[in-house]
Formats: C-alpha cells, structure tokens, sequence
C-alpha cells in the first residue's frame, strides 16, 4: 500500500498502470499517475472550509497569484454531484461528521485527479448506518469507471462491497478469490491459515501459583469512553494467557494499565503476593514484570542510541546496568553482548544505533532485553510483528523455553497461530470486554475469528 | 527516527571527525557570507578579519574574552540541560538576572563575612534562579502550559520585578547610578593571573565553569539520572514505557537548569561590578541559546562556541576604527547559528545512510564464510 503510494520503493517487482509500468519515488507520482490514497486517519484542517481543504496543496491559481476560488468551488460540486457525495464546500470541516468527513477525503482525491482510489481500513471510524452511506459512495464511483482499492479486515463488508477479493497474509498474497462463490468461513480459513506454528510444545507447564492477578479492571479515556471494561483474569507460573482481538478493542489500553502506563480503576491487582496497583511503571518492571511493547519503535527503543544504551531502557535500575546512582558502562555493555550472542541479535556490535539493524533484530535484542533480570511475567504485546521468518521462529523459541522455566505471560496478538500455539489459555476481547473463554487445544482459527468479530456463538 | 527538531537540538549525537568537520564548515561558511556583505558595503573583508584577529591576539582581549566567554559558557549549559531533554527553557534571560538581582542584595547587606559572603551570594542565586524556573516547569506539569511560552513570559515578569526590587527595596544611588548596595571588599572573588603581559586578570569564575562544564558531562553521560533525561529527551513514550516519570523529569530539569542559570551573573557580580545596577549586562541567556545550538550541547563543543562568541563580541568594537560598523559581527554570528545548524543536519542525514549501510554490508559479508559469522 505504501508502495503503491509512492511512500516507499519496493525492493523488486512492478506496478503496472492500465498496462503500462510505472515508478513512483514519492507520493506525487503516484498521484499524477491517478493513484489517490484516503487514509484511515483524516488529513484535514479542522478551522478551514471543505473548499479549502480540498484544494490545499492544488490551488487553482489565477494570475499567477490570486487564488481562484470559484473556479474551484465549480470543479469541487462537479465532482460531488457526478458522484453524489453531497459535499458542501463552504462548510468549515469541524462541523462535519465523520462520515461526511470522510466524504470530503474522497473527494480532495478526485480533485487531484486520481482515477484508483486506495482506501485504507475506511470504515475503522464508522457507525455502521455511515458504512452503508460509503458503500452507496463507493459502488456509485465504480460505476462512473473508477477503480477502488478497499483495504480491510472486516469479512462481511469486504464480501458486501468487493468485485474481487485477494488475500493478503504476512507480505505475501494467498487467494484472489471471488466473493460470489467464497463465503466468509472460507475467507476467514485463507486470512488465518490453517497451519499451526511447529514445534507446538502441548505438555502443560501450567503450575498452581497465580503469578498476576486481575480483578475488575477499567480504563476510560480522557473523555470518558470506557475502553476496557470489568476485565479479570489470572495467570499462573508457567502458563500463557493469549488475549485474542481485532485490533482496537482494548488490548493496547489493558497492557499499558497493567504497566502502570495509563490510569485505571482496579478491584485487585497483584503480582505474585504483591498489590500493585499503586506501584509506578519503574517499581513494576524492577518487581519482575517484564514488556515487549506492541509498538517496538516507540515504546521499547532509543532508535538513535546505541545497543547497549538501549540495554539500559526500562532496566535502569538495576545490576548489571546500574551501581548505584551510576550507570555501569562495562557491565551493561557486556550483558548486551550476552544478549547479542544468546538471543542471536545480527549486528556488527554493540555500538551500533539501534535504528540501523532490521525489526526482526530490534524485536530479538528487546525480547533478550525484556528476559534478563528474571522476570515473573511477561507481557508480549505482538512480539512477532513485523519480524522475518527466522526471528519469529527464534522468538517464540525463547518465550516456550522461559514458560517451561515457570515464567507467566500474557501474550497480545493479532496472529492467531500464534495464539493458538502458544497459549494454554485463550480469552477474547471484544470492546473492551472479555466476551469469551476458549480452549487454544480444540479451537480452529476460524472459530476464534468470529469470535473476535462478534459474529460468532461465542464458542 | 529523529525529528529534525531533535538533530537541531543535538539529542542525537553525532560520530568520529564530521562532528567536527560541520562546525568548522559552518565558521568558514560565515566567514565568506560576512566578506560578501563586506564587499557589497565598500569594505575590505581581509582587512577587517585581520583586525579582528590582531585584536582577538593580544593578552588583553584574551583575557576580556575569556571573561565574557565564562558567562556564555555557564548560560549555554543552563539552556543545554533543558535542550537534552526537549525542554525549551527561554527564561534562562529572565532567571539569571532575577537571582542577579537578589543575591546582589545579599551580598551587600553582608551579614556574614568574607568567603561566607560569597557562598552565601552565589546559593542565593542559584536558589532564586531553580525557584523562578520551577514555575514554569510546575506550570508544564500541572497545567499543560509549554515552557515556551511561559518562560517567555516570566522573562518579562522577571524584569519588571527586579527594576522594582532595585528601586524601592535594595537600591541605592550612586552618582546617577541607582544599584545595590556594593558587596564589600572581603566577599570579592579574586583573579587569576592567567595570561601573562597583562595586568587584567581573569575571572575566578572561569575555575566553576570548568567544573561545571565537567559536572555537567559526567551527570549526563555517567548516571542513572542523566539517562533517563537523555532518555526521555530521545523518545518519551519509551521513557514512560520504561518507568522514567516525565512529570518528575521535567520540574527537576527545569529546576537544575534554572539553578545553572542563576550562576550566570555571577562572575559580573562577585568579580566585575560587586553590585546589580542598569550596567549588568543583559541578554546572556538569549546568547546562551545561540552557543548551546552552536556547540550541540556538548560541554567542549559549548566552549569553544562560548569563546568564538565572545572573542567576536569583543573586538567588534575595533571595526568602527575601520569604519565598519560593529552589527556586522551580529550578521556573522547569525550566520553561523544558521549555517552550523544546516551542516549538522547534511552531516546527520550522511551519517544515518552511511551506517546502515555498514551494517548491511558487514552483516551480508560473512554470509559467504560461514565461519566469519560467529565472530559477529
């Protein structure tokens, strides 16, 4: 998609557009070349008008200087009417709606003249009556002989709006299928795989001691949404709790309550036969709860800083790394090493930036990281995302070896094999509310995936 | 990755001989644009410069430009402090002579005598100077308000309180002089005969600076403290990922950085003046700024910025025997804020691309011996 886009350059391969190859080295191109993108998050400024924004970046010019505004406000109700998005161009943009919003989006790409239209996850922020809307939209622009590229991982919809389907599975397509003779089942089966990760290590290490203790848990958001609603659950030495979820449905708010990150209300939190729910993140970690954050690049990594600096994050209390109020070069430096050995972080040396290795190596420097020091509980937020084969292999070789050691974690992640495979226990989270218990040993990806959306029985 | 905001602000170090080579580039680059302002004005760009230089050489600018460069010194490491850490504490201006003005007063009510007084003078700076700046990093934390804006503003503040601390609390006139009270002869911080050929000593300040230059180094680079402030300067979200509290971050390198700040005046104080009247000099912490950008917070690389600033502040009064008005210094040292900035970040940028390269290159290498890969 950020190929397509012009945002990055592809290490191989083509694009063809109407037949003809094309190369794009930044989003400009791709938009001469009538690709236009609407992203998921909006790209307008509230204070100005429709009109505005839509020419921001492409003012029709008049004179050389002077801004031909009614020249634009004609083009902009042509393309409206032609397509029936009923956009307004003297309204300013905070008083839309979303969907409107989303409308005036569409809309500044046809502007520019883009004949394909990318829609990344467009109906992540709709109420369902505005997917309706979007869908008539859309169906109304591919009449009129535009092409839509609707990216989404929403079945239903998917199967409702598209012509053809093609399934995309960690980088690499998997079916193109037609949604006249596919239903959302098979769809499913092809988006998950049927595959489970190998070696699958089914003897139970799971012990009697609870390591954390969950008890009513609550986040609401600065303006009062709940995002994570009455969540319990424990996890004992030994056993991985796999939280199951589409993406958005609390996971993220509920880690970083656990870690202290993000306030919360709580019932009961206790971490082995300590109450933390009033420990800060530092006392947290230092109490032997270990992170490996969803998001690596912001959560888990000084990018610009050294191996071994990024050895001392999230562990700048304790031995090797610290002496007191010191900081310990020569023993963190050699730990990062240990960590570089052990843990197969491919990297010419610990002085390194960690910007320059590649995600697979970051992820295994951090999960290395995330490991020493003993911890009671881990909690892995995605620790394979975005990491190659080999790595992935690698890191869910450490988290198997370090359960069986009688480490508890709490396993986040959106790959349901991995789930799967890795979990003794698997909860789903649906808006912020557990909504059901699975069984990982007798559940199918398919069965877990309407789970997740809801749409299921709930197993 | 790094903002550019971040590069400006030297968060992000830079390696080996282009950390050097930028600076350099960056005075050579000034160099040139004042010669062509030169010509364009119907002056002598050569001429001049040897002028400068002339001047700069002999023992008595030396010593003029060590003095002032002190007081830059100590101003840029209060801004660097805060710049370490994405703080932009603009009050440096505002803090330094508000503390000026009130350890000015201590010293000269003298209540305790000789080396007592000049403790107690520079802890009452140092003390006003971390109270005036943690308004503006309580104000942050509680309230949201950016430094920027309050620190601007408490700057103003500052001001006016001290024109009337001076006026109707601790001044008195001399002539037509109205200052504090003069610190006695006892509570004066001695010279140092540092260069020879001149009976103008340095200032005994030059020896805190120092110290304070190195206590900076080692805070930063060598403790827990200065990594979660470099931490959280790099990336705050990792920072709170990993349990350093912003919040307590941000007031205590407000308060550290005024602290700093409030040393500033004390070398004008306690080894020029020995009291606050109109004539202190001002602006100190807007220099500050320019040096610790200048230098990318790095203590040597501040230093030597501190003495280019002060070596050009300094003889810049000679050009007008050349009839060159002396503004043209402040064009060349715009310059070279401008210029050193733009070489840091071509330099940055080289680097970057330069190093992940390395690392492909190093990593894709040992793929053909097997062997060579455990040595990795």
């Amino acid at each position: 998609m950020k190929i397509l886009y012009g945002m990055q350059r592809p290490d191989e391969g083509e694009i063809r557009v109407d037949g003809s190859p094309v190369s794009f080295h930044t989003p400009a191109d791709a938009i001469s070349a009538g690709i236009g993108m609407v992203h998921q998050h909006f790209m307008l400024a509230d204070n100005l008008t429709v009109l505005e924004n839509v020419v921001l970046g492409s003012e029709p010019r008049r004179g050389g200087l002077a801004l031909d505004f009614a020249a634009a406000r004609r083009k902009i109700k042509e393309i409206s009417d032609a397509y029936g998005l009923g956009v307004r161009p003297d309204v300013p943009v905070e008083e839309l709606g979303v969907g409107d919003r989303q409308r005036v989006e569409i809309l500044k790409v046809l502007y520019r003249g883009a004949r394909i239209l990318i829609l990344d996850e467009p109906t992540a922020v709709l109420v369902p009556h505005e997917v309706d809307e979007l869908f008539d939209n859309l169906r109304g622009l591919v009449r009129e002989g535009l092409t839509i590229l609707f990216i989404s991982h929403k079945l239903d919809e998917v199967l409702r709006v598209a012509d053809a389907i093609t399934v995309i599975r960690r980088g690499t397509t998997v079916a193109t299928v037609d949604p006249e003779g596919v239903t959302s089942r098979k769809l499913a089966e092809l988006m998950v795989g049927s595959e489970l990760p190998s070696p699958e290590t089914r003897e139970s290490t799971v012990t009697d001691v609870v390591a954390l203790s969950v008890r009513d848990l609550t986040v609401r958001t600065g303006d009062g949404r709940t995002v994570v609603e009455n969540v319990s659950f424990d996890i004992r030495k030994g056993e991985v709790l796999g939280i199951a979820g589409v993406e958005g449905n609390g996971q993220a708010e509920l880690v970083e309550a656990i870690m202290g990150m993000r306030p919360c209300e709580v019932a009961a939190l206790t971490l082995g036969d300590a109450d933390i729910s009033h420990w800060s993140t530092l006392r947290r970690r230092a109490g032997g709860i270990g992170y490996i954050p969803e998001d690596r690049h912001r959560h888990g990594l000084l990018l610009e800083s050294p191996l071994w600096e990024n050895r001392i994050l999230g562990h700048q209390t304790r031995r090797p790394n610290v002496r007191g109020p010191w900081i310990d070069r020569a023993g963190a430096r050699a730990d990062t090493q240990r960590i570089v050995e052990d843990y197969d972080v491919r990297t010419p040396g610990i002085d390194v930036d960690a910007a320059a290795l590649s995600g697979g190596n970051q992820q295994k420097l951090i999960v290395g990281r995330e490991m020493s020091g003993d911890p009671v509980l881990l909690i892995a937020s995605h620790p394979t995302r975005g990491v190659d084969i080999g790595a992935q292999a690698a890191i869910w070789d450490h988290l198997r070896t370090a359960r069986a050691a009688g480490l508890a974690v709490l396993l986040i992640s959106a790959d349901l094999d991995e789930l799967i495979g890795l979990s003794d226990t698997l909860k789903v989270i649906l808006r912020g509310r557990i909504v059901a218990d699975v069984d990982p040993a007798n559940v199918t990806p398919e069965q877990l995936g309407s789970a997740m959306t809801g749409a299921g029985e709930g197993v | 990755m790094s903002g550019f905001l971040d590069r400006m602000l030297g968060r992000v170090r830079l390696g080996g001989w282009l950390a050097v080579a930028a600076p350099v580039l960056a005075v050579v680059f000034a160099v040139l644009i004042t010669s062509v302002v030169l010509l364009i004005a119907g002056k002598e760009p050569v001429e001049a410069f040897t002028t400068l230089a002339d001047y700069g050489t002999q023992p008595r600018s030396m010593v003029m430009t060590l003095n002032t460069g002190v007081m830059y010194y100590i101003s840029a490491l209060a801004v660097a402090v805060g710049f370490r850490m994405n703080l932009f504490n603009i009050g440096v201006d505002g803090q330094y002579r508000l503390a000026a003005v009130v350890a000015a007063a201590v010293g000269g009510a003298a209540v305790v005598p000789g080396v007592l007084n000049i403790v107690l003078v520079v802890v009452s700076a140092v003390v006003v100077g971390a109270l005036w700046a943690a308004i503006a990093g309580l104000l942050r934390v509680y309230r949201g308000v950016s430094e920027v804006i309050s620190t601007i503003m408490l700057n103003a503040i500052a001001t006016g309180l001290g024109s009337w601390l001076v006026s109707e609390h601790f001044g008195v006139l001399t002539g037509n002089d109205l200052g504090t009270r003069p610190i006695p002869d006892d509570a004066h911080m001695p010279g140092i005969p540092l260069i020879a050929g001149t009976p103008v000593l340095v200032n005994g300040f030059i020896v805190v600076a120092v110290l304070l230059g190195v206590a900076y180094w080692v805070v930063l680079t060598r403790t827990r403290f200065g990594f979660e402030l470099r931490a959280t300067g790099k990336s705050e979200s990792a920072a709170v990922a990993s349990g350093v509290s912003v919040k307590k971050m941000i007031v205590v390198t407000m308060v550290m950085s005024g602290a700093i700040a409030g040393l500033i005046g004390m070398p004008e104080l306690l080894g020029a003046s020995y009291k606050y009247s109109n004539n202190f000099p001002t602006d100190l912490g807007f220099t500050g700024i320019a040096i610790a950008l200048l230098g990318r917070n790095s203590p040597v690389g501040m230093a030597i910025g501190a003495l280019l600033w002060s070596f050009l502040y300094n003889s810049s009064n000679q050009l007008q025997l050349l009839d060159i008005p002396k503004e043209i210094v402040q064009i060349m040292q715009g310059v070279v804020v401008l210029s050193v900035i733009i070489a840091y970040e071509l330099v940055h940028r080289y680097r970057m691309v330069a190093e992940q390269r390395r690392v492909g290159r190093q990593l894709a290498a040992p793929a053909e011996p097997p062997k060579a890969e455990a040595a990795v």
